[in-house]
């Protein structure tokens, strides 16, 4: 929303490098061009090479094909990441799959969707994560900050009816980020998975068709939002050093 | 020795021979690694991760299939991110030895190579006709997309399942700029790194485009290693002046991390950071200015590899080491199992060059024990081609510690 932005206060993140996978729609693209606009070299990532390139081209984004859901991806796209921007200070793991579509109630929920969606919420997240960890951890080093933020849900904490596949694999997801917390703070690399809430994007619209929408959150909103935790979350010296 | 034909990085079974710095031999698992170190060693890693630097396709002029191994480049700049220097193969693949490949076709100026999406030019034919400067033509973001697509690890015969890049990527991996694993860095994991934090054992890193071990072509081999462009952080360099101005230890995770420590202190006076290309060769007439243990595998005496260990160690105790290596059944190659070897009390005991007393400074008159580190007054300036990240210049330190 328009009126949040406060641009003489917008922090920004020249020169922060950051990963988004999901990148082409819904927030993952409220992100890549929240992230871009604040000056941070963006790498994003999605499986459909047309929108990954108008998508990059647009926001003057790096654009990398790949599927996280996808053991033989994940080492390609990480090969990119590092490659292209030079390093990793940030790595969103946006990109997420609903489980069944329509929702349905788990005893209704065909195991190949409830694995679908383990794949690319939680072992997704995890081989990449643990791919760039290197990435991440050598920035960590040299006083960059390193941070892994993953995008997580309501759904995670709340047991809603028909959420079943969804909301398991983004609760497994949340724990598996404090895990990581626990574990890397010694490196000096951060984790958070935090909830955008509900917004109005094409994977709420598959989840709930017929969702008001002007209850709905614009993605824009959520993306400022998560800008801002960005920012919080790194080390001072990497967002004031190149505030405008 | 035995060839490791499995693609294991840390097999349970991994030893460790062990050199102390008096030439007594210990054999050891390699996961009691942390053992052997010591509360206040500084650990050292090159966090290169690796390329798919084996590039197949096809010689424009003749088409001719060859096989292309991107083995090196001028520097990390981002201005010669599209330049590389490749080593050619004629038909074939890793599964038959390199010594064993058909030559490729004689390469001239201007020849197009034509490998997947991508195709590279020939800018020079370099010191051996199979040793080429190649330009890729695509734009850099599509010179990645085709090289995460088309790249294989590079690979030698004594592995037969193919590799993945996962196989050849160390738990640190971090840029991609190796042509073949920094190998010695697979003996360490996260949970290795969380037991150097409690045992009071520094950690830190660079970042070393390591080269192709071995072409199959004795001329080639001679050659190697080329020259190796090397990124040193800045907090790398604070922590290695604090570790020799203390007399704390440096441990080396394998030669790539000695050839670009050494070569940095013998360019610039001491380690500096910034971004630099090593092109030294060590060996027995070297004098190491900084690294005190070295991590490495296990290599066959006449490799440039085992070169480098008489810089350590002197010929009767490495002599006694390859016996005992071979006696054993250590397993070889980059999957195989590791030395440990400190560098030789003797030979490192005496001060070289213009030695300065410890009653010049007041600080150190009636200390015991280990020698204080010789401190020049001098204050070495670093070379102009030093490139520093002009945001994070390191500040000039008046004294420069330098170890005797």
């Amino acid at each position: 929303m328009q009126t949040q932005r406060q641009s003489e206060t917008l922090r920004r993140l020249r020169g922060v490098r950051v990963a988004i996978t999901g990148g082409t729609s819904g927030l993952g693209l409220a992100l890549v061009e929240e992230l871009t606009h604040r000056e941070a070299k963006v790498a994003l990532i999605a499986r459909t090479p047309a929108r990954v390139d108008s998508v990059a081209a647009e926001r003057s984004a790096h654009g990398i094909v790949g599927d996280v859901a996808s053991k033989h991806d994940i080492h390609r796209i990480a090969l990119q990441v590092t490659g292209q921007l030079g390093g990793l200070d940030v790595l969103i793991n946006n990109a997420s799959d609903l489980g069944p579509t329509p929702l349905a109630l788990l005893g209704d929920t065909q195991c190949e969707d409830f694995e679908r969606a383990l794949a690319t919420n939680v072992l997704g997240p995890f081989r990449l994560t643990k791919a760039l960890l290197g990435s991440l951890a050598a920035s960590a080093r040299e006083g960059r900050g390193a941070l892994v933020l993953n995008i997580s849900s309501d759904a995670a904490v709340n047991a809603y009816p028909q959420w079943g596949a969804y909301g398991a694999s983004k609760a497994a997801l949340a724990h598996m980020t404090r895990v990581w917390n626990e574990e890397l703070a010694a490196q000096g690399v951060r984790f958070i998975a935090l909830d955008p809430g509900d917004m109005d994007t094409p994977m709420h619209a598959a989840a709930l068709p017929g969702a008001d929408k002007s209850t709905l959150k614009q993605p824009a909103q959520s993306a400022y939002e998560l800008a801002e935790a960005i920012c919080d979350l790194l080390p001072a010296r990497a967002v004031l050093r190149y505030a405008s | 020795m035995i060839p490791a034909d499995r693609p294991t990085q840390r097999p349970t079974t991994a030893r460790l021979l062990y050199v102390d710095a008096h030439g007594a031999i210990r054999h050891v698992p390699r996961s009691r690694l942390v053992e052997f170190l010591r509360p206040g060693d500084l650990v050292i890693a090159n966090d290169a991760a690796t390329l798919p630097a084996s590039l197949h396709g096809v010689h424009e002029r003749t088409g001719c299939s060859i096989e292309v191994r991107l083995a090196g480049k001028p520097s990390l700049a981002h201005r010669d991110a599209q330049r590389f220097v490749a080593v050619v193969f004629g038909p074939g693949d890793y599964r038959t030895r390199t010594e064993d490949r058909p030559l490729p076709p004689v390469f001239e100026i201007g020849d197009v190579i034509e490998l997947g999406s991508l195709s590279a030019r020939v800018e020079r034919i370099l010191d051996h006709p199979r040793l080429l400067a190649l330009r890729f033509e695509a734009e850099v973001d599509e010179l990645w997309r085709g090289l995460a697509t088309h790249g294989r690890p590079i690979q030698y015969a004594h592995v037969s399942e193919p590799l993945s890049l996962w196989d050849v990527w160390t738990s640190i991996a971090s840029a991609p700029v190796a042509y073949e694993p920094p190998s010695a860095g697979f003996a360490l994991d996260w949970q290795m790194l969380a037991d150097f934090e409690a045992r009071g054992i520094e950690f830190a890193t660079l970042t070393h485009a390591a080269g192709i071990s071995s072409t199959g072509d004795p001329e080639l081999d001679r050659l190697l290693p080329l020259d190796e462009p090397y990124r040193i952080p800045v907090a790398t360099e604070d922590a290695i002046a604090a570790a020799l101005c203390e007399g704390r230890r440096i441990v080396a995770i394998g030669t790539t991390v000695v050839r670009a420590l050494e070569h940095s202190a013998a360019t610039f006076g001491s380690v500096a950071a910034g971004e630099s290309v090593a092109n030294i060769r060590i060996g027995a007439e070297t004098r190491l200015r900084v690294v005190d243990v070295i991590l490495s595998g296990t290599h066959e005496p006449g490799t440039s590899h085992h070169e480098m260990l008489h810089a350590f160690a002197d010929k009767a105790a490495l002599r006694r080491a390859d016996e005992a290596l071979e006696s054993a059944g250590y397993r070889s190659h980059e999957f195989g199992d590791s030395v440990l070897i400190e560098r030789d009390s003797r030979r490192y005991s005496r001060p070289a060059g213009p030695r300065i007393e410890r009653e010049d400074f007041p600080e150190n008159q009636g200390l015991v024990g280990r020698r204080a580190p010789r401190i020049l007054r001098r204050f070495a300036p670093a070379s102009a081609h030093v490139v520093q990240e002009s945001h994070r210049l390191s500040p000039a330190r008046g004294l420069l510690c330098l170890r005797d």
